[in-house]
């Protein structure tokens, strides 16, 4: 084929779509690219630590059924064969499942989540399951029982969070692809800090049966990739209507696949978000966002700059509708029916199995959202904090519903910094709850959101992201304006950013 | 703190001092085939925990799907009840902790309930014949069951004292429906009555609508009784308590009247009443507190994110509407005209909960008034002696017409037809089974007759005396003796017939 494969290290070095298309046309094996995969992750994960767990064998085994479809004459997918790291908050039959918990410590779901379920139809890999902070809590990674992420362009930084382990996968060439979820920017703040592509499809848009609640409001499951095309392959796949989720959206997926293979901006209008620039945004990140605007212009796009005066309420109303479900969400770890359990020796009441089981099961994070969220929802307060939250999200749906009035798409720094060196925020939450200051409205909105990778900062020399936001199931729009930016980049600095990473 | 009762004021003294008001909620367990929010089976006495799924055991990531069937029959009830169905209704979490509840939060409707403001009116039997009152209904709402808790060692059964405890899942997620009342005022000193009278009128809507088996001794109908105790008609509401564990019709009635009597004793001797959760004890006759209000959990309700909200649709209630079964009033006005009844002869069956069964028998070809008597007469004797309602006894209105059939075709007497309804209730089988395995038929060989008739009166020659001397009356005894000798297989009147003859 025309990338040339030769080596082991050759194939991690592929696109997911070149993968696919090679194991399809039978040019490389399913085999030979997951254990290629498997051994750059026993080559540098000890320094990384993006997995939690490998299944080295049970991918081995989904390579080999693949090729065995093949070699029986089957037509493949374009994915089938295809490796992916799949974060530790979605349920996987057979594998342990603990949301970065030592709460949920040895659990073994017995069923797949949608997502995984559609990812094994489709013949893609799993080769094991993600760090991330606890229930997806945190932009660092940080926040995870067993142990921080580190970033591949810089392992003294953070890799973001919650799903640093899926973002540092990809770019660490560990998987060419990883799902990752996203409840206020676990997938966009990742991509962008590890200059990748992480999307966050429209909320409904992807099932979320499987995915351990952490706001159900709010997650959604998408994918991380080094490519948008590949990003768009996935979300293909895993994408769709699911009877087992109520709030999965009943109409057909937005032809993302298409949009990412057009990547052309031409006659788009282009709006940048006011509201996010200025105090707290690190030069470089600016300078970069600056210049990625600019290129939209070259493009033939439009750009006008766009009021979305609620927005600077997102990040507290999120502060009270996340930590309100997530108490209630985070109620069943109890002890009672799997995982951790502690003070179970005779002496103790079902009761104070659970106060003790939770009390040594939770991280400190965790704890303070429960501890948020159940004092939100008291009686006597609840309409103070959750229902004025509430009435925030109405704004901030309003807001977006004036911008998508007068354009296709809105855009901005995915985050305010790049990656912070691991421990600079980690005893600071309102520092880290920061990062995420771009991406929560749309969350909150439940529209569709992406990063891809626009440069590295001037002053340290560190990805930046660029977040682009479309209207719900117009998600298809930010594949065609990350690719066309993709592209553009790609002709100017004659790769992808990610290859400017530096070897492990 | 034990209260006897023996210390409590009269019946007649309480509600000669005080005004009680009561208020009932009902539970009912609807008849679905699959649980409230996944697929499982609601099959009652299944062994334990066979009967889950990832949702209802509310594992990690496991979502709820709501039960079209269970919201027909809400509707359906709501309708019944004379109630508005509302065009928009959510569901809300109730979170609190206790090992029974897989999630630590129930699924249940709050302030958004799908029926609001019905009525049922209800009727009692007083001295000067019956009286209607109107029992206004708040709402009806639909929620889910939790698991059962067994608590195994320990004198009481309870969690208390206990060596260890089971959970039994196969219940959780059971669609309940609760039908709440507003304060039931005017009814006095009748006030217990009225609340076995309502819930009785519920039983039989919910029969009739064919929605729930509605069998309190299983726990498909748990009544919870208010009340409250005011010193006249006129005088605004007051603290009430709320007895939880109601669970026959019986302790309705009980429970409410030892509520009004301990309450009047409170109040006479200048005690408050505290506004609390008191347990019934069948056995004792009276309530025990449980929780306070000022200890009463906060339940930090919030409207449940993983469920869409509920709109039916206005077409789809009117049919439902049009297609309702005939109300028990307006059947109750057409049999009392059908079968030419009494008021109070049909009163009567209604109390005895027999309208439904001598309705079936009816149709089953049993003329009205044998069907009344044996329904009412023997049927009713063993339900009481056992303590069960009518319809609970392992009895059908097909079995009594068949017995019924065979009385009048010859082939039985009353009292053999006694012995196989009792061979019924025993599990012998059907009737005719019952009939030839006890060996059960009236002799009606004349000749076989004769030779007991003869030998009855050679063992009582005085008798056979008195007879021939004119003193027809004496053939009683002798009647009696061939119908001993003859195991009650004889027809007396044809015995009667042979005694004469002998001694013309």
């Amino acid at each position: 084929m025309s990338a040339g494969v030769s080596t082991a290290s050759d194939l991690t070095r592929l696109t997911a779509a070149q993968t696919g298309a090679a194991i399809a046309a039978g040019e490389i094996s399913a085999v030979e690219t997951t254990r290629a995969h498997l051994e750059r992750i026993a080559a540098v994960d000890a320094r990384v630590h993006a997995f939690l767990h490998v299944d080295a064998e049970g991918a081995l085994a989904a390579a080999a059924a693949v090729d065995a479809r093949r070699a029986a004459g089957e037509q493949l997918g374009p994915l089938a064969g295809v490796p992916i790291a799949v974060k530790d908050v979605i349920a996987t039959s057979g594998l342990p499942t603990t949301c970065g918990s030592r709460i949920l410590e040895g659990w073994v779901p017995p069923y797949d989540a949608t997502v995984v379920r559609r990812l094994r139809e489709a013949g893609v890999v799993v080769l094991g399951k993600t760090n991330m902070d606890e229930f997806a809590m945190g932009s660092s990674t940080e926040h995870s029982a067993y142990g921080p992420t580190h970033n591949p362009w810089d392992l003294d930084r953070i890799p973001g969070g919650s799903g640093g382990g899926s973002a540092a996968s990809v770019a660490a060439f560990e998987a060419p692809l990883a799902i990752g979820t996203d409840t206020g920017g676990s997938i966009r703040q990742p991509a962008a800090v590890t200059g990748t592509v992480g999307v966050k499809p429209t909320y409904g848009g992807v099932s979320r049966y499987g995915l351990v609640a952490l706001a159900s409001s709010l997650d959604q499951a998408g994918p991380c990739a080094r490519t948008v095309l590949d990003a768009a392959l996935l979300h293909e796949i895993i994408a769709g209507h699911d009877p087992l989720d109520s709030t999965s959206i009943d109409s057909p997926t937005p032809p993302v696949v298409e949009a990412a293979r057009a990547a052309d901006v031409r006659g788009m209008r282009i709006g940048v978000v006011r509201q996010f620039a200025g105090e707290g945004y690190q030069p470089g990140v600016q300078q970069r966002f600056t210049e990625a605007v600019a290129l939209f212009e070259d493009l033939g796009a439009t750009v006008v700059e766009v009021d979305c005066p609620n927005f600077d309420y997102a990040l507290p109303a999120y502060y009270l509708i996340l930590p309100s479900e997530c108490s209630s969400n985070l109620a069943r770890f109890d002890g009672m029916r799997y995982g951790l359990r502690v003070g179970d020796d005779a002496t103790h009441s079902a009761e104070e199995v659970m106060a003790l089981t939770r009390a040594a099961g939770f991280g400190a994070e965790a704890k303070r959202r429960i501890i948020l969220g159940t004092y939100a929802l008291s009686s006597g307060y609840y309409d103070a904090y959750y229902g004025q939250a509430q009435k925030v999200r109405t704004l901030i749906v309003r807001d977006f519903d004036a911008a998508f009035a007068q354009v296709d798409v809105l855009v901005s720094p995915t985050t305010p910094t790049t990656a912070f060196p691991l421990g600079e925020r980690v005893d600071d939450p309102m520092a880290m709850y920061l990062a995420d200051l771009c991406t929560i409205p749309s969350n909150l909105a439940g529209n569709a959101s992406m990063s891809v990778p626009c440069g590295l900062s001037p002053d340290d020399g560190l990805p930046v992201g660029l977040q682009m936001i479309a209207p719900p199931m117009a998600d298809d729009r930010l594949y065609r304006v990350g690719g066309a930016v993709e592209a553009a980049l790609r002709d100017r600095w004659g790769h992808l950013l990610i290859e400017e990473a530096p070897p492990l | 703190m034990t209260v006897t009762t023996d210390r409590l004021p009269s019946y007649d003294e309480a509600v000669a001092a005080f005004d009680p008001v009561i208020g009932l909620e009902v539970h009912v367990e609807l008849g679905t085939a699959s649980k409230m929010f996944c697929g499982c089976s609601t099959t009652f006495g299944a062994p334990p925990n066979s009967q889950v799924c990832p949702t209802c055991l509310g594992l990690p990531g496991s979502l709820p799907v709501l039960n079209g069937a269970a919201v027909e029959s809400t509707v359906r009830v709501g309708l019944a009840l004379n109630a508005t169905i509302v065009p928009w209704c959510r569901f809300a979490r109730k979170n609190y902790f206790y090992p029974d509840m897989p999630k630590n939060f129930q699924t249940s409707q709050y302030d958004e309930p799908i029926c609001v403001d019905g009525w049922l009116d209800v009727e009692l039997v007083t001295e000067d014949g019956a009286r209607t009152v109107r029992v206004e209904i708040e709402r009806v709402h639909m929620e889910e069951d939790t698991g059962k808790s067994l608590h195994v060692g320990g004198a009481t059964g309870r969690i208390h004292g206990a060596d260890h405890s089971l959970v039994d899942y196969n219940r959780a997620g059971i669609p309940l429906i609760e039908i709440v009342t507003r304060p039931v005022e005017g009814a006095g000193a009748q006030a217990p009555e009225l609340a076995r009278a309502y819930v009785t009128a519920l039983r039989e809507i919910m029969r009739g609508l064919g929605v729930s088996d509605v069998r309190m001794e299983q726990g498909s109908l748990r009544c919870d009784a208010n009340v409250s105790l005011r010193p006249g008609p006129e005088a605004p509401l007051v603290t009430r308590s709320e007895t939880k564990n109601v669970n026959s019709l019986r302790s309705v009635e009980r429970a409410v009247r030892h509520e009004i009597r301990r309450q009047a004793g409170r109040l006479t001797a200048g005690e408050r009443v505290v506004q609390e959760t008191r347990h019934w004890h069948e056995d004792t006759g009276i309530t025990t507190p449980g929780r306070s209000k000022e200890q009463a959990e906060d339940y930090r309700y919030f409207p449940e994110p993983d469920l869409v909200p509920v709109a039916p649709d206005r077409d789809w209630v009117e049919r439902l509407r049009a297609e309702l079964p005939e109300t028990p009033d307006a059947r109750r006005i057409r049999l009392l005209d059908e079968w030419s009844l009494s008021e109070f002869d049909l009163q009567s069956m209604v109390n005895a909960g027999a309208v439904d069964l001598v309705a079936q028998t009816v149709e089953a070809g049993a003329p009205v008034d044998a069907a009344r008597k044996w329904w009412l007469g023997e049927i009713a004797r063993v339900a009481n002696e056992r303590g069960v309602a009518l319809d609970e006894l392992p009895i059908t209105p097909a079995q009594v017409a068949a017995v019924v059939a065979l009385v009048e075709a010859g082939e039985l007497n009353d009292t053999l037809a006694r012995q196989v309804i009792e061979g019924v209730l025993a599990g012998e089988g059907e009737p005719a089974e019952v009939v030839a395995e006890r060996g059960l038929a009236v002799l009606s060989d004349d000749t076989a007759l004769l030779a007991a008739v003869d030998a009855a009166l050679a063992e009582q020659p005085d008798v056979a005396e008195k007879i021939r001397s004119g003193k027809v009356a004496a053939a009683g005894a002798i009647v009696g003796a061939v119908m001993k000798a003859t195991r009650g297989q004889a027809d007396a009147a044809r015995v009667r017939e042979l005694v004469l003859s002998r001694c013309a």
